[in-house]
C-alpha cells in the first residue's frame, strides 16, 4: 500500500512538473512572437527600462560595491598563502566581469523587479484588468509581456557594466586604502590580464539572465490566481524559480563561452 | 434574420463544479436583453464565455452569424472590435489615468491620435455624468460608484455594435442609476447597439430590456418580453421579482 501511494506521488509530481514546463514552454513561444511581430508600444517598453534600470541602480550599485570590496580583501588573504599577493587585481577585475557582475547584478534585479512584474501582472489578473485588456482588442503578450521582455535583455547588460565599474572600484578603493598597493600599480595589474571576451561574456549571459527573470516574473504573474494570496504567491515563485534557473543558466553559458 | 448573438448548449464547469448547463439563448440585432438570476449561477462566466474570456467546454457561440468560440488572432480582433465591456468590477487599468482608460479602446485599438481620442474621452465622461477633473485622477482615488461609471463609459467611447454590461447599476445611488440606466437605454436606442446585461435590479431591468432571460441551475429557465415578466407563470420568476425566501429556489444558507 505505502509502496503504491509512493509510487503515485512520484508519477504526480512527474506529470505535474511536465505540465508546468510545457505551459512555460508555451507561454515563453507566444512572448517570442510578441516580440518579434507588431504592433510594438516603445513608450511602454522606455517606461519599463527606467523602472527596470534606472530605480535597480542604487541596489545593484551598493551591492556590487560591497562585493568588490570583500573580494579584494578574500583574495588578498587567499593568496598570502602563497605569495600571490600582486595577483589580487587581476583575479579581482576577471571576477568581477566574467562572475560576480553579471550574477550578483541579476540576482538583485530577480528579487526587485521580477518579483514587481509578478505582482503587477498578477494584480492586473487578479481585478480582470487583463481580461479588460484583451475585451479592448488589445493583446497582454504584446502590451505587457513583450514591453517588459525586451527592457530586461536591453537594460540587464547595462546594469551589469555599472556593476562591474562599481564593484572593480570598490576593490581598488580597499586595495589601495586598507592593503597598501599603489594606486598606478593596482590599475596597470587590473588592465594587464583583462581581455574583451570577460566583459563581453559578462555582459552577453546578463541579457540571458534579463530575459529569465521578465519571463519568470510574466508567466507567475499571468497565471496567478484567487487574490491577495494568489499574487503573493505568484511573486515568491517568480523571484525564486528566475534565481535558480539563472543560476544554472549562468553554469551553461559559461561552459558555452569558456570551455575548449 | 440572423441573431446578433446565438448561443446553443454552451456548457461550462470549473472542475466538478457544472456552471452552465447548456444555455440557449438568441439576440437580434437592437435588442436589448437582461439576464437575471441569484447570485453565483454562472451569469458573469456567461458573459466571459461570450467574449473568449472563458471558452466553453461544449456548445456553439454564433457573433453575427459567425462561430466565435475558439477563434485566435486577427480574426478574434476583428470580432473584439465590435464588442464593449463593462466589468462587474469595474476592471479599470491601475496604470493609467482615468481619461487614459477611457480612451484605450480608441488609442489602441482603434489607433486614434491621443489628442482627439483625450477630447472624445472627456467627453465620454461627461455622458457618465463625471466631470473633467476626474480625467486627471487615477483609477485608485475613485469611489466605487465612480469607478463603475468610467467603466461604462470605457465600455462605450468606441462606440461598439454589442454591449455587455455586468450589473451596470450596483453600488450607485438610486439617481445615478437610473442616470445609468437611461444611458444604456439610450445607447441601443440611439446607436442601435445590441446590449446583453446582467442585473439583480428589476426596476433597472425593466427600464433598458426588451426581453429578459432568467438563468438558474446553469439554463435559461425563462424568458420573454420585458411586459410577461410579471405574469410569467414560472416559480422562479415569480419568486425571483418579489424577493421572497420561500419558493423553489433555495439559496445555500444554514437556517437558523
Ligand atoms: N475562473 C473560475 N474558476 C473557478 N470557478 C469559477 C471561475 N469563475 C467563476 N467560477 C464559479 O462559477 C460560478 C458562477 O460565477 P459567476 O461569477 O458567473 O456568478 P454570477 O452569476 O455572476 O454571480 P453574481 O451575481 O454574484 O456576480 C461561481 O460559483 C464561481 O465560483
Ligand atoms: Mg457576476
Amino acid at each position: 500500500m505505502f509502496v503504491i501511494t509512493f509510487l503515485a506521488t512520484i508519477g504526480r509530481t512527474f506529470l505535474n512538473f511536465l505540465r508546468v514546463s510545457g505551459r512555460l514552454a508555451m507561454f515563453a513561444g507566444r512572448a517570442m512572437d510578441a516580440v518579434i511581430r507588431p504592433p510594438f508600444y516603445p513608450r511602454l517598453i522606455l517606461k519599463q527600462m527606467a523602472s527596470i534600470g534606472y530605480y535597480s541602480l542604487p541596489v545593484v550599485g551598493l551591492t556590487a560595491l560591497f562585493t568588490g570590496m570583500v573580494l579584494a580583501l578574500q583574495i588578498f588573504l587567499g593568496s598570502a598563502r602563497f605569495n600571490a599577493e600582486s595577483a589580487v587585481a587581476s583575479i579581482v577585475v576577471i571576477g568581477i566581469t566574467r562572475e560576480i557582475g553579471p550574477v550578483i547584478a541579476s540576482l538583485m534585479v530577480a528579487g526587485r523587479v521580477g518579483a514587481a512584474i509578478a505582482a503587477e501582472i498578477g494584480t492586473m489578473r487578479v481585478t480582470e484588468q487583463i481580461d479588460a485588456l484583451t475585451t479592448l482588442a488589445t493583446n497582454p503578450f504584446r502590451y505587457l509581456v513583450a514591453p517588459r521582455l525586451i527592457a530586461a535583455v536591453l537594460t540587464l547588460p547595462i546594469l551589469v557594466l555599472i556593476a562591474d565599474i562599481v564593484g572593480v572600484f570598490g576593490a581598488y578603493t580597499v586595495g589601495v586604502v586598507k592593503l597598501g598597493f599603489s594606486p598606478v600599480a593596482y590599475i596597470q595589474n587590473s588592465l594587464d590580464f583583462l581581455q574583451v571576451m570577460d566583459v563581453v561574456s559578462g555582459l552577453a549571459k546578463a541579457a540571458v539572465f534579463g530575459f529569465i527573470i521578465a519571463l519568470m516574473g510574466c508567466y507567475h504573474g499571468y497565471y496567478s490566481r484567487g487574490g491577495a494570496q494568489g499574487v503573493g504567491k505568484a511573486t515568491t515563485n517568480a523571484v525564486v524559480s528566475a534565481s535558480i534557473l539563472l543560476l544554472s543558466a549562468d553554469y551553461v553559458l559559461t561552459e558555452l563561452f569558456f570551455a575548449q | 434574420m440572423t441573431p446578433k448573438i446565438k448561443l446553443s448548449g454552451v456548457r461550462k464547469s470549473f472542475g466538478q463544479k457544472m456552471v452552465l448547463d447548456g444555455v440557449d439563448l438568441e439576440i437580434a440585432p437592437g435588442q436589448s436583453v437582461v439576464v437575471i438570476g441569484g447570485s453565483g449561477v454562472g451569469k458573469s462566466v456567461l458573459l466571459k464565455c461570450i467574449l473568449g474570456l472563458v471558452t466553453p467546454d461544449e456548445g456553439s457561440i454564433e457573433v453575427d452569424g459567425v462561430e466565435v468560440t475558439g477563434l485566435r488572432g486577427g480574426a478574434r480582433s476583428e470580432v473584439l472590435r465590435k464588442f464593449g465591456m463593462l466589468f462587474q468590477s469595474a476592471a479599470l487599468f491601475d496604470s493609467l489615468t482615468v481619461w487614459e482608460n477611457v480612451a484605450f479602446g480608441l488609442i489602441e485599438g482603434a489607433g486614434m491620435a491621443r489628442g482627439p481620442a483625450h477630447t472624445k474621452a472627456i467627453e465620454t465622461l461627461a455622458r457618465v455624468g463625471l466631470a473633467e477633473d476626474v480625467a486627471e485622477l487615477d483609477p485608485a482615488e475613485l469611489s466605487g460608484g465612480m469607478k463603475k461609471r468610467v467603466g461604462l463609459a470605457r465600455a462605450i467611447a468606441t462606440t461598439p455594435e454589442i454591449l455587455f454590461f455586468d450589473e451596470p447599476t450596483t453600488g450607485l445611488d438610486p439617481i445615478m442609476g437610473d442616470v445609468i440606466n437611461d444611458l444604456i437605454a439610450k445607447s441601443v436606442r440611439e446607436l442601435g447597439a445590441t446590449a446583453l446585461s446582467i442585473t439583480h435590479d428589476l426596476a433597472s431591468a425593466r427600464k433598458i430590456a426588451d426581453r429578459i432571460a432568467m438563468l438558474h441551475d446553469g439554463r435559461i429557465i425563462w424568458q420573454g418580453p420585458v411586459a410577461d415578466v410579471d405574469h410569467s407563470g414560472n416559480d422562479h420568476v415569480d419568486q425571483f421579482i418579489h424577493g421572497r425566501a420561500d419558493g423553489p429556489i433555495q439559496m445555500q444558507v444554514l437556517k437558523p
